[in-house]
Formats: structure tokens, sequence, C-alpha cells
């Protein structure tokens, strides 16, 4: 069960980075064209998140049938309501760095695979800015549910 | 409009939509990169080596891509070096504030309809392109 999962996770890595390759969102040019909505904008992302929904969508109303996943006891509880300045405000730092580098965390990954030098100082600093998170929410935050399933931040 | 790539990015979309599906419905676990990139940082459960096969494989995955497509699906921005790590620190603080980012909000969490992902989708969206604009604008589209 346990080695089915891992090579699921290596599996859906793989698949995952292969779509981004193909959807280009490897290509921080793409991803500035598509934030470029006054000038020479580029929408081909909206299509990269169009075509993921639908299959996410669908796969989301086939776990409810499901109850259970099929290698796992149990299926997360994830947070929906709680719209704060923490989501909101992160989120828009989040936009920032994004629109800086063009990279987000997957194409920023598979780039560093495909040799990429500018990611060489892109994902040390991404990854320094998650554990300063992690550092500060250790101190004084309560847990939050996580979007990834994963426990709190504070008990990660 | 020149470099609108519609079906080649519907097909990639439809590609990371199986990706993250296959990973809800089989281990349960939400296809975001940077909570599981996260997670690494700081391993506790028994089970939190899946996390390094998911990111092991988009490595190889781009190792991969570059050798098939000899870079052609992969390129990058005139950045230097600062504001590349300034752009990596606010990636990785912010994403962990909002505990999601472009695949937990903007692909998992806004096909389940989540209110929470509904915000951080049109918060980031709208800073990404005041910063699009402002490099533009300000620094003739290099920094």
């Amino acid at each position: 069960m346990k080695v089915a999962r891992h090579l699921l996770a290596l599996g859906s890595g793989l698949l995952f980075a292969f779509g981004l390759g193909l959807g280009g969102m490897t290509q921080p040019t793409k991803i500035v064209g598509f934030l470029d909505v006054g000038g020479d904008w580029d929408p081909s992302l909206a299509l990269v998140m169009a075509g993921g929904i639908v299959v996410l969508f669908v796969a989301h109303r086939v776990a409810r049938r499901m109850g259970r996943p099929l290698l796992a006891p149990a299926f997360p509880v994830l947070a929906r309501s709680g719209v704060d300045a923490r989501l909101v405000g992160g989120a828009a730092l989040f936009g920032v760095g994004w629109a800086l580098a063009g990279f987000c965390p997957g194409p920023a990954l598979v780039s560093l695979g495909g040799g990429v030098h500018q990611t060489l100082f892109f994902v040390p600093a991404m990854l320094s800015g998650m554990a300063i998170v992690r550092l500060l929410d250790a101190r004084r935050r309560a847990p939050v549910a996580d979007e990834t399933g994963a426990p709190a931040p504070s008990a990660v | 409009m020149v470099h609108f790539t519609p079906w080649a990015s519907l097909a990639g979309g439809l590609a990371l939509g199986l990706a993250a599906a296959l990973l809800w419905l089989c281990n349960g676990r939400v296809a975001g990169v940077s909570g599981i990139a996260a997670g690494l940082l700081w391993p506790e459960e028994g089970d939190e080596s899946w996390r390094a096969c998911f990111v092991g494989g988009l490595v190889l995955g781009g190792v991969a891509l570059a050798f098939r497509w000899h870079g052609a699906t992969i390129d990058a921005l005139p950045r230097s070096a600062g504001a590349l790590v300034v752009g990596g620190l606010c990636v990785g603080v912010g994403s962990r504030l909002a505990n999601g980012c472009t695949s937990g909000h903007g692909l998992c969490g806004l096909a389940r309809l989540s209110p929470r992902s509904f915000a951080a989708v049109l918060s980031f969206m709208a800073t990404g392109a005041v910063t699009v604009w402002a490099i533009r604008s300000l620094a003739g589209g290099a920094l």
C-alpha cells in the first residue's frame, strides 16, 4: 500500500510536469504574457486552468461516491470558508513574486530539472520563504487547515 | 495574440487535472505543489516520503522535457539574480500564508468551488497583473 502510494505520487509528479510543459507553464514569457492584460495578452494559461479544473471537478464528484481513496484510509477534510487577511495578503504577495520571476512553485521545480540556471536562485529563496513562515507560525499561530490536506503549518 | 497556444494549453491542463485527480482519488492528497514542497522541509509524519516522490517526479519530468523538446517548452525571463531571489521569497512566504499556490488554489481549490481559493486566485492574479504592468512601464520589461 505504501509502495503503491509512493509510486503513484511519483507518476503523478511526472504527469504533472508533462502537463506544465505542454501547457506552457514552464515558459515564464507565457506567464507574463497571460498577466499582461493591458499589453500583448496571451490567454493560453486560462485554457490550462480550464482543462485542469474540468477534470478535477469530475474527480471530486467521483471521490464523493467512492467514500475513501483507493490507496489510503480516508479523504482529508479541507477548509472552504474563512477568507481572511492572511489568505488574501499571502496570495497578493505570491502574485507579486510570480510576476517578478515568472515562476510559481511547480514550474520552478520542473525548470530546475530542465537545467534553467535561474531556478538556482529562485528555488532556494522560495524554500527559505516557506521556512520563514513555518518558523513564525510555530511561535504564535493556532493551526490552520492546509490546502494540501497536510497538517497545519505549526504541526507539519 | 501571436503566441496564443489554445490546444497545447488545453491539453496540458487536462494532463495536470489528470495528475492531480490521480493523487486525490488514489492517495487522498491534494496536488498543491507549495504545500507538498513545504511539507518536505519539516517531515514529521511517518508517511511523508510520498512528498519526495511527487517532487522527484516534477524534477525528473523537467529533465525529460529538456531532453525531449531540447528546451523548447522551457524558457526564462530577463531577470537579475536579485529579482529572482526577491520573487522566490515572495512566492515562498505568500504561498504558505495563503496555504496554497497556483496548483492548490488555482486548480484543485477552484475545482471544488472553494470560496477561499476564489479569493486567493483573484488576489494573486490582480497583483501579478499590476506587477507585470509596472515592470513593463517602469523598467522596460527587464529587471
